[in-house]
């Protein structure tokens, strides 16, 4: 193996050694001056800027039609149709200038390649040509930066929304866990010093709003409710990334994040719309967060209200009543006192 | 400066005894291989140093892709070689998951910094600054050697990082804690992340020391008659590149600062709240997101830093071989002027999604989107220098339209991932690997290579061989489009990136082909580099010999000798009295009038406008 790359080296290298010399002799031999050598060259490369570009832009529209279905389906979320519209618009202004630049670029390329018996326009300032090709970007991306933002604006102001159902999602490496509010819509309060086997969110005990949450390891939301997701993590951070309801949000040790959406297709109307009866949702952690950072997960359902009642009733409870999990903190007594603490 | 002292300048040239004198200098110093080679202050060897330690690193990147290319598109195949080169990473054929982590996060450090900023600033402004400003040296010879042997310590600390037990680090090349604070969290968060901070602060030292030394000389040693605005582009490139340098480098090496102080001396800054391991750490009050800002402060003006420099040197190749004047000379200057500034208040549009304050991220979607009107202006003068040109198809010229052909291609997509709106679906997937892969990865070293086959022959008095230039290069741009367009779809699907096999999700697998037809277009493109790594050591030994101004440039670089002699030309620095970039100009015999020649030996070309001078 080890002998046969060796002598692929070698022997590349020999054949490029051959080129070097045979184009200068050649060019040599044959009695071309430079200028005749460049002329060629230019013909040639010329006609191939021309043939990129014919072949290039036809590769592109090609892949686009027979990859564009491989992406995400249609947006599962209230905001999300918004993003994808948006998104669309762009493309479009995009696609547009796209196509007009390259085919300039290129042609111009093919057009103006070298005549030795021709001259070059002297041409090197135009006040209103370069007027217009700042004036007319800054309209068409005022219009882009509005369109965004209005949008960003309706997606992360969260004093006009309305309450959504809280759900925590917990990260740690490398796996999610979810906490439901339960019927207060109160998620009890969380500390990492409470951290113990039994109660891996470090959920307080003694807060009231913690009696009735609920705890699972997959994502259920009832389909048409504002959901209200609580973001944390207790390691590093990572990312709750739901690519069908165009949701992403780092959970971020030492602050809470979130996110409002409200999902409105639920996963057995996605099997249809996409015609694949395994179809389900996901939720992956989209940053880089250790080894195992790709196999980051958690499965991810939308229900129908009744049926997500009927869901959440049969979870379990963080603090089951009976189980009686001993409420006090786990943190081993010696890191209590180090003084770096409070720095 | 030492430097004037030994140039032989004026008079004295003339004086045959004093003539005598330098060339026994000149001997004496050539004998000393150390002196001559190693332990230089002359801009040119500097240059060369940047470059050849640039063009290993290169390959060493490059390389490191390539492997983790093979386990994206044949995550079911064993490769035996794989632990003929890195043993234990590549047990029985496969790629560690953590060191696939190890070489994404090296792949982009080394690009970023020691490739396109080290290789690219180091070289060119190197080599073309006092050449082009008809200066004798740098202002500093001596700092100027010390940024090169920062910068090399700095590449050699990183890569002995690859050799250590728990591995270099693998946190990303962003680095952001608390992931690349905590040896808990990842094994490459030990020793392998401490020397990562090493090599950064070297190299942010080499960066300034350059840096510094780049503005001093562009505004104090430009010969005379070199006003600013008869500066050729490239020069304006440089420094306004080194500026941003000066500027956003030290915000870096704060970051870093305050992460070895959070890794060795248990401080918080970035840290806060950390159960890890089955124990909770005792780090109180620090917020990972402050590291991000910080970062990032430099992170984005670094995208300028690499592709400004880029876009100065495609700014001469194009209008030297389009034999055309560079359309919108100060509006170049001054698009590059407004890019500059915006890059220091647009740093957010990474931090999206990281929970920064949303009210802030709209004024981050401003500012970003607004970066997009100076490109623009630029894209369309560069449009306009080709439009009715005469264009010499040298291979620095294909790589100056390649450049200006992925940089449109780049910078639309950045209208997509500057708007928070969009971004909120594709940051952190392969759509973002594909946008600054394509805008700042290609078009930099697009214009790296344009760079490098135009003053080659200024750097060694040789020609490169054209017709593997001509294959060098279409190799190379239909490798960049095969692997990164087709990334696009990927991000749209969903797909993030850093994910050692896209397994999580069974639905992600019909981008299979995809992703074997972005390795296999790696794969050629990988191998087309080694054409150019032959031609380029081929030619320095072997190659045509150059004449003095084998492009008919206007610059002043070809006036200097062909032989490099300390102090650059013989007698005085020559004066300058015109632009760099006439030209085709109508009534001029030839079509171009160098910027040594006065208007008063052009009677026939010169315009109405000219006599204002």
């Amino acid at each position: 193996m080890n002998l046969l790359l060796t002598l692929a080296i070698v022997f590349g290298v020999l054949v490029l050694v051959r080129i070097a010399n045979v184009a200068q002799m050649a060019a040599e031999l044959s009695g071309e001056n430079e200028d005749d050598e460049q002329d060629k060259s230019n013909k040639w490369n010329g006609m191939g800027f021309l043939l990129f570009m014919i072949f290039g832009l036809a590769l592109m529209t090609y892949s686009t039609i027979k990859w564009l279905p491989l992406t995400l389906p249609v947006a599962a979320s209230e905001h999300g149709v918004k993003v994808d519209e948006l998104m669309d618009l762009n493309w479009a202004v995009l696609i547009i200038v796209f196509f007009i630049t390259q085919f300039l670029l290129f042609w111009f390329a093919y057009k103006y390649r070298y005549n030795r018996n021709k001259r070059s326009f002297y041409f090197h300032d135009n006040n209103k040509l370069e007027a217009i090709w700042t004036i007319v970007p800054t309209i068409v991306l005022a219009g882009l930066i509005v369109t965004g933002l209005v949008e960003w604006n309706k997606i992360t102001d969260l004093a006009t929304k309305e309450d959504g159902i809280k759900i925590q999602v917990y990260s740690k490496q490398f796996d999610f866990t979810t906490r439901y509010a339960g019927k207060d819509n109160k998620l009890g309060a969380s500390f990492f010093r409470n951290i113990t086997d039994a109660n891996p969110l470090g959920v307080d005990s003694e807060d009231v709003a913690a009696k009735d949450d609920k705890i699972a390891k997959e994502l259920v939301m009832p389909v048409g409710q504002e959901i209200e997701l609580v973001i944390n993590s207790r390691d590093v951070i990572h990312s709750v990334y739901l690519p069908h309801f165009r949701v992403q949000m780092n959970a971020v040790p030492g602050m809470t994040t979130r996110f409002h959406f409200k999902p409105t297709v639920t996963t057995a109307k996605m099997k249809e719309i996409t015609g694949d009866d395994k179809f389900e949702y996901i939720m992956l952690c989209n940053k880089i967060c250790g080894v195992a950072h790709y196999n980051m997960k958690m499965g991810v359902r939308v229900l129908e209200k009744d049926e997500y009642t009927k869901w959440l009733r049969g979870e379990k409870k963080v603090f089951e009543p009976a189980a009686a999990t001993p409420a006090t903190p786990a943190a081993p007594a010696d890191s209590v006192k180090s003084p770096v603490a409070s720095i | 400066m030492e430097v004037n002292q030994h140039s032989p300048v004026g008079t004295h040239h003339d004086d045959h005894s004093h003539h005598g004198h330098d060339h026994h200098h000149d001997h004496e110093e050539s004998n000393n291989f150390f002196a001559k080679y190693i332990f230089t202050t002359d801009h040119k060897m500097i240059s060369k140093q940047f470059l050849i330690t640039a063009i290993i690193m290169a390959f060493l990147a490059m390389g490191m892709s390539l492997i983790f290319r093979l386990q994206l598109a044949w995550p079911d195949t064993k490769f035996p070689f794989l632990e003929d080169i890195i043993g234990r990473w590549g047990k029985d054929g496969k790629l560690d998951p953590g060191f696939y982590l190890a070489l994404v996060t090296l792949h982009g450090t080394i690009m970023v910094f020691f490739v396109l900023t080290g290789g690219l600033s180091g070289t060119f402004s190197n080599l073309l600054i006092p050449f082009q400003v008809g200066a004798r040296d740098m202002a500093s010879g001596f700092l100027n050697a010390l940024s090169f042997w920062f910068f090399f310590v700095s590449t050699v600390v990183m890569c002995a990082s690859i050799f250590i037990e728990s591995g270099p680090a693998s946190a990303g090349w962003t680095v952001y804690p608390p992931l690349s604070a905590l040896p808990q969290a990842i094994p490459g968060s030990g020793l392998g992340m401490t020397l990562w901070l090493i090599s950064m602060a070297l190299f942010i030292a080499s960066s300034l020391l350059g840096g510094i030394n780049y503005v001093t000389t562009v505004l104090n040693l430009r010969t005379k008659g070199m006003t600013m605005t008869r500066l050729p582009l490239t020069i304006w490139a440089f420094f306004i590149t080194a500026i941003l340098g000066v500027l956003s480098f030290p915000v870096l090496l704060a970051a870093a600062l305050l992460l070895i102080f959070d890794r060795s001396f248990g401080t918080s800054f970035f840290l806060s709240d950390i159960f890890i391991d089955g124990a909770p750490l005792d780090y109180s009050g620090g917020s990972p997101v402050l590291f991000q800002h910080l970062f990032w402060f430099l992170g984005h003006p670094e995208v300028y830093i690499v592709l400004l420099p880029a876009l100065g040197l495609a700014s001469e190749v194009i209008s030297v071989n389009a034999r055309k004047p560079i359309f919108g000379y100060k509006a170049m200057i001054a698009s590059m002027l407004v890019i500059a500034f915006l890059s220091f208040i647009v740093w957010g549009h990474h931090m999206f999604v990281t929970g920064m304050n949303p009210f802030l991220g709209s004024v981050f979607v401003f500012t970003t989107l607004l970066v997009a009107i100076p490109s623009a202006v630029k894209v369309f003068n560069y449009l306009t220098t080709l439009w009715r040109g005469n264009i010499q198809f040298t291979p620095q010229m294909m790589f100056a339209m390649g450049l200006v052909s992925t940089f449109i291609t780049g910078g639309l997509t950045g209208i997509i991932l500057g708007d928070s709106t969009l971004d909120i679906n594709v940051h952190d997937t392969y759509f973002v690997v594909a946008h600054f892969h394509i805008v700042m990865g290609s078009s930099a070293i697009f214009g790296m290579f344009a760079g490098v086959y135009h003053w080659f022959p200024r750097m060694y008095g040789r020609m490169m061989n054209k017709k593997l230039g001509y294959i060098h290069f279409w190799f190379t741009i239909i490798g960049v489009y095969g692997v990164f367009f087709p990334m696009h779809f990927l991000g749209l699907g969903g797909v993030p990136r850093r994910y050692y096999a896209n397994t999580a999700y069974e639905p992600f697998s019909v981008f299979m082909d995809i992703n074997v037809l972005i390795s296999i277009a790696a794969i050629i493109g990988g191998l087309a580099q080694l054409i150019f790594a032959f031609n380029f050591f081929y030619s320095i030994w072997r190659g045509k010999k150059s004449v003095q101004n084998p492009w008919k440039s206007n610059t002043i670089e070809w006036t200097a000798p062909i032989e490099h002699l300390h102090g650059n030309w013989p007698g005085e620095t020559p004066v300058v009295h015109r632009w760099p970039y006439d030209y085709g100009k109508p009534g001029s015999p030839d079509d171009f009038i160098p910027q040594t020649v006065p208007y008063s030996e052009t009677p026939e070309s010169n315009t109405p406008e000219d006599l204002k001078h």
